[in-house]
């Protein structure tokens, strides 16, 4: 989808931002600034071209054809992906941690700062990355969803 | 030692209690409908009412007890209770809410489209929760007898009564407020104790006997015998048994769409790790300072008793009332939150009389009343189960159970409802028997008995292989409309799509998309602007009313964005 047009809603851009900055779309005003591109964005793409295409793939969703299921299954796909990952990271690493300490019994006899590693390990480690793995999940599927409800509005 | 001031802190509690969901009462009756003023409410109020009901007399007490007595192994149970919700966060938290439903059996229906799948999520929901039930009724009781010597009976009697009295005559809406207030409260109550208790180790140079305290078994992972299987049986049953505890999965509904139910659970997360930081402390200085007590079979009041062991005179029975106030912060928000998901669950399902509103209203109050009388029952009958092990089989079971239907049925379009109900039937039985038999004291011997004693290694995949293989074996029996249930459970909800007409509260009659007529008019007897301006409806059958149509309807769609299609 980085065909590198402007996108709607999402300020976050993720760098999107030059890309469009660049592209000498005949509606985009000189004017720098947030407030001007925004308003140009909601009515530039409003051209009957762009509304003949959001029309038909959010039907084809609704009459569930072939088509609009590959839409809706593509969304699915890169969530599912996203959260398997996150399963991934957290059964390779906290979820290896009981056979490493069975495997190297040497661990349990570790100290750090004074507190036994396995106890570091357990308690703020593992919470911190619980924490960190969920901020990243949520930043991610949100724009996964920006980009499917892009793709249904035709940019 | 005189407990005068921990009973006026319990009492207190029950009153506040008491007087904040009357509060909430009154509020939600000059509101249309409390679920929908409630999405107003931003992700941290919303997760500080969900962490509330979530962290019980297992968190609280049962923690620390069982670092206390087995060591390190048991950091498991904080950690999983937090990673399961983090599970959650990235499997089941947008699309449940974005389903719709509100209860686990709803979704059976909508997902499913098999009354029969309800009828059996039903059941285990009713089981889930009263197992859930005994542990905490159990702490109450234990909390009492720590400190007033009275017998445990009677605070499991105290717990039940005001448990009832709360959910009795609001039902859900009345809870909400309660729950986030409880959540301040058990967090206040661990909290400022352990900073006097730190400051006392401080000045105290030189602790009684190191070598006791910190005695390899403890320090060290994997004492004992077959201590991988039970930590990965453990790490198991909590990392996937959150998502299926039916009291977690109706606290979704009060987030106002997928993405902001996604950020609630974050700051869940959050929220959840600061506490559980705290029970593990308790336990590790009640090794300092009370070890007797595992000795004593007492490991779970070591939270309580920590204060009076370190000081003496008005700052021990200060600080030991706070923590029994929060303690009994504990066991309320939890057993309450279970009550009133049970009951709704009981009432609309199984006890079902009359159609009316007014019949619904008194199926879940009767509900109410059997759901607390049951559960009070098994605990007088359950044997000294300790209580986190307790909460760490009913764990078990919503793992084996709930988990991979909600897994299989939001990510995987060939799931059918044989294949659903033969996976409850095969992890549900396996479970619930090794649960029964811990539970109520019937161990074995050898490999046998410690699956039984740890079921979910074992229970999970059977569940799930199950759930894939008979689903596989009847095909042909995919639900109807499950492309449309699909786009329901993850497309985002500004966007304007077909979700199809699933409304938990029409769960009986769903009308194919294009005939309404015929399947409308039976129904018109309880349609619902009977409960419309007069008895704004009590019970969570009233107020799982509206919202539902939200998430279908264009009220999902969100003020920013521009309509399409006009």
């Amino acid at each position: 989808m980085s065909d590198g047009s402007p996108r709607g809603r999402m300020p976050s851009g993720e760098g999107k931002r030059p890309v469009a900055d660049a592209a000498p779309t005949p509606a985009t005003r000189a004017t720098p600034g947030g407030p001007a591109r925004t308003r140009v964005r909601v009515t530039s793409p409003r051209t009957s071209a762009a509304r003949t295409r959001t029309v038909s793939i959010a039907s084809e969703i609704d009459e569930q054809t072939r088509l609009g299921e590959v839409y809706i299954t593509s969304l699915m796909r890169s969530q599912l992906r996203l959260a398997l990952g996150v399963l991934l990271v957290i059964a390779s690493t906290l979820g290896l941690l009981p056979l490493a300490f069975h495997l190297f019994p040497a661990i349990g006899r570790v100290d750090v700062l004074g507190v036994p590693l396995p106890w570091l390990l357990l308690t703020v480690v593992a919470f911190a990355e619980i924490i960190t793995l969920g901020w990243l999940y949520v930043r991610r599927a949100e724009r996964n969803e920006a980009t499917f409800s892009d793709l249904l509005e035709g940019r | 030692m005189s407990n005068t001031a921990s009973i006026v802190a319990v009492i207190l509690v029950s009153i506040t209690s008491l007087a904040v969901g009357a509060f909430g009462l009154r509020l939600s009756r000059t509101m249309s409908d409390f679920y929908v003023a409630s999405r107003g409410v931003s992700p941290v109020l919303n997760a500080s009412a969900i962490s509330g009901e979530y962290l019980s007399a297992a968190s609280f007490l049962g923690v620390a007890g069982l670092i206390l007595a087995r060591g390190v192994d048991m950091l498991w149970l904080p950690i999983g209770w937090t990673a399961g919700y983090l599970l959650l966060l990235v499997f089941v938290a947008a699309p449940l809410r974005r389903s719709g439903a509100y209860t686990l059996p709803d979704f059976a229906q909508l997902r499913l489209e098999s009354v029969v799948a309800r009828r059996v999520s039903s059941l285990l929901v009713v089981a889930i929760g009263l197992l859930y039930l005994i542990p905490q009724f159990q702490g109450a009781g234990l909390t009492l007898r720590t400190l007033t010597g009275a017998p445990s009976w009677a605070g499991q009697l105290v717990v039940a009564l005001v448990v009832c009295l709360n959910v009795l005559p609001g039902g859900m809406r009345s809870v909400t407020l309660v729950q986030a207030f409880h959540y301040w409260l058990k967090l206040f109550a661990l909290l400022t104790p352990l900073f006097f208790l730190l400051g006392a180790l401080g000045s105290r140079s030189g602790g009684p006997d190191v070598g006791a305290v910190f005695a390899s078994d403890w320090v060290e992972p994997l004492g004992g015998e077959n201590a991988l299987y039970l930590t990965y049986s453990l790490v198991l049953a909590t990392f996937f048994g959150t998502m299926g505890l039916p009291h977690v999965v109706v606290r979704f509904y009060t987030n106002p769409d997928g993405r902001a139910s996604r950020r609630t659970t974050l700051a869940v997360l959050v929220i959840l790790s600061g506490f559980y930081l705290l029970p593990v402390a308790y336990g590790a200085l009640g090794r300092w300072f009370a070890s007797d007590l595992v000795a004593a079979g007492r490991a779970d009041s070591v939270v309580l008793e920590l204060p009076s062991r370190v000081f003496d005179g008005p700052l021990a029975e200060g600080l030991t009332a706070l923590l029994a106030a929060g303690a009994f912060a504990a066991f309320l928000s939890t057993s309450t939150g279970l009550v009133v998901s049970v009951a709704g669950v009981l009432s609309q399902d199984l006890v079902r009389w009359g159609g009316g509103h007014r019949q619904g209203i008194r199926a879940f109050r009767v509900s109410t009343v059997i759901v607390v009388a049951v559960s009070l029952g098994l605990t007088f009958v359950a044997v000294g189960v300790p209580v986190a092990r307790a909460v760490e089989l009913t764990f078990a079971v919503a793992a084996s159970t709930f988990c991979p239907m909600l897994l299989l049925g939001i990510w995987w379009r060939g799931l059918t409802a044989v294949g659903a109900i033969a996976g409850l039937v095969v992890g549900g039985g396996l479970s619930m028997g090794a649960v029964l038999s811990t539970t109520f004291g019937h161990g074995s011997d050898g490999w046998f008995g410690v699956v039984m004693t740890q079921p979910a290694a074992v229970s999970v995949p059977l569940s799930f292989a199950t759930m894939v293989l008979v689903s596989l074996a009847t095909r042909s029996r995919t639900p109807e409309h499950v492309s449309q249930t699909m786009v329901r459970l993850h497309a985002p909800e500004h966007i304007d799509l077909n979700r199809g007409s699933f409304h938990p509260e029409r769960w009986n009659r769903r009308p194919a998309r294009t005939d309404t007529s015929s399947v409308r008019v039976p129904e018109q007897a309880e349609a619902p602007e009977e409960r419309e301006p007069d008895h704004p409806g009590t019970g969570p059958s009233a107020a799982r009313e509206r919202p539902a149509y939200g998430s279908v309807g264009p009220t999902a769609r969100r003020p920013g964005t521009t309509v399409r299609r006009s």
